[in-house]
This record gives structure tokens, C-alpha cells and sequence, in this order.
């Protein structure tokens, strides 16, 4: 049912599309979901997006997903550290798994995330590919 | 007139060939690739339509204009693959690329030239001073129906513009010109999943028609001649129509070959003659004219007239190419490229 939400998606939009971040206002640390607080003790964050560069840090090949995956399968999902300093996870696409490599520089691309059912909202957000 | 300050191509990476689907369809392979003049074609990821395919060429148009995407005042998005019968693709595009909210938006459909007809709104809302620049862009994951000829040409990719003022721009659009009729060569009802065509008749009366009949018109109303221009881009169906309108024009082969990018990866419908302009655009020099002509059915053709400026050469490498997009490949089986168009799951 989370995943179907057209208004809880909507709501991570900025976050999915755009790659926004928060960034400590006093430490200057970067986060991809905000924090209600930073390591360095600060409550205070400002908006900031991410490049969208980062390299892989671990891999995996995923043969069976959550059902709104299912027509993706197999694919192959990476935890990946940002440029700017957060880490994240999020699939690699137009790759196969065999040429991923831990430490491979990797850029964002906009894509089709799945879709709810026959009749409901196409989501969409960022994953990334091996760097062009 | 306006002029366009940046432009982009994307490619999806898989393709099939026309052996593969002719295995499949029982046909000659040879006589298909002489027939239609081509030999393999693009087909989307598992994720990627025309939205994505719209956001990525948008990114490298806006690299190259090199401005920030919030001095943008409209997004257009022409495609007759559209992923939502109600629900627009320009305000997702328009989103994921962060144009705020004052800027207008609308996606538009006239078969293969709904792309090249946005770039035409465009000049009119910067030429009247309401916008200071606009993205034009035509996309599509075209549909061909199991066994129909369709199938070894209905590719994937697109191409996107930004417009802007003439100062500013890596080519200036001189003249342009729509020649139109209602002629039943092609179309898709509303619900139907695959579009059908009256065989032949989308030769003489329908393709040839208007792009011949744009051509001439642009010709005469600029009085130029094809030998003014360094490259001519014509609407591409299949790899012979644009070869047989050359050779009415007289344009030779060192004019027509850079742009005829569907000999390489097929017809990419709203994307066909704005992608044949992104490999122009991709090496022309400073002083160059470009004449194009696409074609959508229904039908209609736009022409073209466009001058290179000074400003092209920096902009060239400031992102991919469209070739980069063309020599970056993964082949896929009949029944593979069957699941990326989600015709089995």
C-alpha cells in the first residue's frame, strides 16, 4: 500500500526526482534524508541537491524483489557514496553484473521507479548507471 | 527570429537487429535491410519511456546552453508515446529538471512531427518577448505490433532544444514553414495499443507529399537553394524515403549522410528529424546552413532554415554526442526486446 500511494510518493518528490539534501548548517555535513540531528549535535539543516556523481561501494543482483520490481528483475542494486558525502542505495541500471566493480564512479539517470498496478501512477526517480 | 542556445540527444543502449525479428516473423532479413535501408534499431530500457528519455536529452540541452534551468518559461513535449493518456509528461519533466512553477507546459501529439512543431511555439512566445527561453522536445518509444512491418523500424530515442533569443544562439532559425493536409496514411485510436497504416499510401500521398511540399515552400519563400546549405535533414521513416526526396532536391550524398541517423538505430518517431539535427548540430561549424524538414501523419511536414553561429564550437563538447549515444550498445533477443516493450512479462 506505501509503495501505491500516489500523495506519499508526492510528498518525496524532491527528494527522488532532484537527488535534495540536507546540509548541517554548522558542520556542513550532507545527508540525502533529513536528520533530526546531525552527528555534530545541530538541529539546523538547509537545502542542497547532490551532483549525482558518487562511486559504488557494495553491490548486489537482485533475482527476486518486492512485486512492483518484479518486471525489472534481475537487476542489480548498489550502495553508493555521493560527491558530496552522503551514502545511498539505489539500483544500476544499462549494466550488467559482471562489469560492476566496488569503487566504479557512477552518475544519475531519471527513471521509470515501477508502477502502481494497471491503472495507477507511473513513479518515477533517480537511479544510477556507470559513469559515460 | 529566435534561435536555438543548446541542444541534446539520448539513445536508449539496447537494440535488436533485423535478423533477430525476422527469425521470428519467418521474413528475408536481406530484403528487409535493402528494402527499408536499415539494419538494427533502438529499443527502451525496461524503465525508461518517453519521459525519461525526455529528461535525459533535456540535461545535455541545458549543459550546453548553459543556463540555469529556472530561466526556463515553457516545456513542450511532443511524443505519440506518451506514458499517461491524461497526465502530462512536460510537468514530471519539468519537475525532475527543477524548473520551479512559472514556466507553461503542454505535450503535444501530430505523430512524428509533434517535436518539431514545439520548436516553432516556442519561437513565437520568445520572439513575442513572453519567455526568455523554452525547451522543444520530441520523444517516443514507438509501438509496432508483433509481425507487422512496423517492427524493425518503431525505435526509441529523442532530442531536446532550448530557444532563445537570436543573440545568444549556436544557430539561428532563419525561416520556418508547415506544409499540411488531412491525409489518412497512419494513425492510433484512442485505447489501441498499436498504431495501423494504409500499406503504400504512406508513400506518395502522405510522406513524399509534405516533405517535398515544405521543402519547396521554405525554398521559395527564403529563395535559397539546396547548394546554399552544408546539411539537409529530412524526416526519417526508414532509411530509403529521406535517400528518394534527396535525390528530387538534388542534395547530395555529403549533405544528407551526417544527419541520417536512422540507418543506425531506426525511426525514433517525434524523435527522427530532431535527432538527424543534434548529429549535425554535433559537428557543423561556424557560418553552416542547415535546412530540415520532419513529417508527421495526418499529416504535415516543418521546415527549417538555420545558420550556425560562432557560439557552436564551445558548445559542441560541453556534453555527449549523439553518437556517443549511438556507439554505446547491448543486443537483445526477439523475446527480450518482446519483454523491454512490455508486450510479455
Amino acid at each position: 500500500m506505501f509503495r501505491e500511494s500516489p500523495i506519499i510518493r508526492w510528498r518525496n518528490y524532491s527528494d527522488r526526482y532532484k537527488l535534495s539534501g540536507h546540509k548541517c548548517t554548522k558542520c556542513g555535513a550532507n545527508y540525502f534524508e533529513k536528520k533530526g540531528m546531525c552527528v555534530c549535535g545541530n538541529l539546523i539543516f538547509s537545502e542542497m541537491f547532490f551532483s549525482g556523481n558518487g562511486k559504488i561501494v557494495s553491490f548486489t543482483k537482485i533475482h527476486s524483489g518486492p512485486s512492483v520490481f518484479e518486471e525489472q528483475s534481475p537487476y542489480c542494486v548498489a550502495i553508493i557514496d555521493l560527491e558530496e558525502g552522503a551514502r545511498i542505495t539505489a539500483q544500476i541500471v544499462d549494466c550488467k553484473y559482471d562489469e560492476l566493480k566496488i569503487g566504479l564512479g557512477v552518475e544519475a539517470v531519471f527513471r521509470k521507479l515501477y508502477k502502481s498496478g494497471e491503472k495507477g501512477i507511473i513513479h518515477y526517480g533517480t537511479k544510477f548507471r556507470l559513469k559515460l | 527570429m529566435a534561435g536555438i542556445i543548446g541542444w541534446g540527444a539520448y539513445i536508449p543502449k539496447y537494440r535488436i537487429t533485423a535478423e533477430e525479428i525476422a527469425l521470428v516473423n519467418n521474413d528475408n532479413a536481406n530484403a528487409i535491410k535493402a528494402g527499408l535501408g536499415l539494419t538494427e534499431k533502438s529499443v527502451p530500457g525496461k524503465d525508461e519511456d518517453t519521459i525519461t528519455i525526455s529528461h535525459a536529452a533535456t540535461k545535455n540541452a541545458i549543459l550546453r546552453a548553459g543556463i540555469k534551468t529556472k530561466e526556463i518559461g515553457s516545456i513542450y513535449i511532443g511524443s505519440e508515446s506518451h506514458p499517461y493518456a491524461v497526465k502530462p509528461s512536460s510537468s514530471i519533466v519539468g519537475d525532475a529538471i527543477d524548473l520551479g512553477n512559472d514556466y507553461m507546459a503542454v505535450d503535444t501529439e501530430f505523430a512524428c512531427k509533434a517535436g518539431s512543431a514545439t520548436i516553432q511555439f516556442n519561437m513565437g512566445f520568445v520572439d513575442s518577448k513572453m519567455i526568455n527561453y523554452g525547451l522543444s522536445i520530441g520523444a517516443d518509444t514507438s509501438q509496432a505490433e508483433p509481425g507487422n512491418a512496423l517492427e524493425y523500424s518503431a525505435a526509441a530515442g529523442g532530442a531536446a532544444f532550448v530557444i532563445g533569443k537570436n543573440e545568444e544562439a549556436i544557430a539561428t532559425i532563419d525561416y520556418t514553414c508547415s506544409f499540411t493536409s488531412d491525409t489518412p496514411d497512419f494513425w492510433r485510436r484512442a485505447m489501441q495499443p498499436y498504431p495501423s497504416h494504409a500499406g503504400r499510401f504512406t508513400g506518395e500521398p502522405a510522406y513524399f507529399k509534405h516533405v517535398v511540399g515544405a521543402t519547396k515552400m521554405i525554398l521559395e519563400k527564403t529563395k535559397m537553394e539546396m547548394k546554399d546549405f552544408k546539411y539537409v535533414v529530412f524526416h526519417m521513416p526508414n532509411g530509403k524515403f529521406p535517400e528518394r526526396v534527396a535525390k528530387i532536391f538534388g542534395v547530395t550524398k555529403e549533405q544528407l549522410e551526417p544527419g541520417l541517423i536512422v540507418k543506425k538505430i531506426g525511426n525514433t518517431y517525434s524523435g527522427s528529424a530532431l535527432l538527424g539535427l543534434t548529429c549535425v548540430l554535433d559537428i557543423a561549424k561556424p557560418g553552416d546552413k542547415i535546412l530540415m524538414t520532419s513529417y508527421g501523419s495526418g499529416s504535415g511536414s516543418d521546415s527549417f532554415i538555420l545558420t550556425c553561429t560562432e557560439k557552436i564550437v564551445g558548445a559542441q563538447k560541453k556534453a555527449l554526442t549523439t553518437q556517443d549515444y549511438v556507439d554505446r550498445k547491448e543486443y537483445l533477443t526477439y523475446s527480450k526486446y518482446r519483454k523491454h516493450m512490455e508486450t510479455i512479462h
